[in-house]
């Protein structure tokens, strides 16, 4: 019984969450800043490159893009480690 | 190993691939796609190698300190590009402007001038060095792993 009431009242408390949500929900085509504007309008003066979407990676977020980098690194580093021969292993 | 067909389909489309994962790598700046997308599909040659001729043939061409190597390599060309700007800010676009990738285009939508975007392309280089020789060097890895299991039950 106690699990029934707490199950609907987590459905009440997600659903209202969810329908505030959509009342507040700013209309299709109008960001809630203008960023994505200033970004269209001045990537090819200030970056020279043709492809905003490689502009946003590579120049306008750097930073990003270096921990994506670092994590993919460090990821690859973690499972040569872990899955290496170390060579006075015998290969059984 | 699998059987001949497998081993020819692979033989015939690793260039395929091969070129495919160059292509959107070198045109990571104009047209869609970029460092780690093409080194995705780039590594993903490596992935169809290893099902189709197995991992005792394909570690003698792909040594793990090699790939290692490459791997680190790409991630200091990227840093060491990011640091390169450092005059004015990190992972300020210096080349804008100079001969190298200097070309600044008209606005517009325009894909046909390569010769654009600064450090981007050469950033994508080495964010491609650093995805193809890391994931190959994980899939051969894991490869080796599961023959060394295999063989010891």
């Amino acid at each position: 019984m106690a699990r029934k009431v707490a199950i609907g009242f987590t459905l009440v408390i997600v659903g209202t969450m969810l329908f505030a949500t959509a009342l507040m929900m700013r209309p299709f085509g109008e960001p809630p800043s203008a960023m994505d504007d200033y970004i269209l309008e001045n990537t090819q003066e200030t970056t020279g490159a043709n492809n905003a979407v490689s502009a946003v990676v590579f120049d306008w977020r750097g930073y990003d893009t270096l921990g994506e980098a670092t994590v993919l690194f460090t990821a690859v580093t973690a499972v040569v480690m872990l899955l290496r021969r170390r060579k006075d292993e015998a290969p059984e | 190993m699998m059987s001949k067909v497998v081993r020819s389909v692979a033989r015939l489309a690793t260039p395929a691939v091969l070129t495919f994962g160059l292509y959107v790598i070198m045109h990571g700046h104009v047209t869609s796609g970029g460092g780690f997308q093409g080194g995705a599909v780039f590594a993903s040659a490596a992935a169809l190698l290893l099902v189709a001729f197995g991992s005792e043939r394909v570690k003698e061409h792909m040594k793990i300190p090699a790939l290692t190597g490459i791997a680190v390599s790409g991630a200091v060309i990227f840093i060491g590009l990011g640091f390169a700007g450092l005059a004015t800010t990190f992972f300020y676009n210096l080349f804008v402007g100079s001969p190298v990738f200097g070309h600044v285009p008209p606005f517009g939508p325009a894909h046909e001038d390569i010769w654009t975007a600064g450090v981007i392309p050469l950033m994508n280089i080495g964010v491609a060095l650093n995805v193809v020789a890391g994931l190959t060097a994980i899939m051969v890895v894991m490869a080796i792993a599961s023959e060394n299991k295999r063989d010891g039950e």
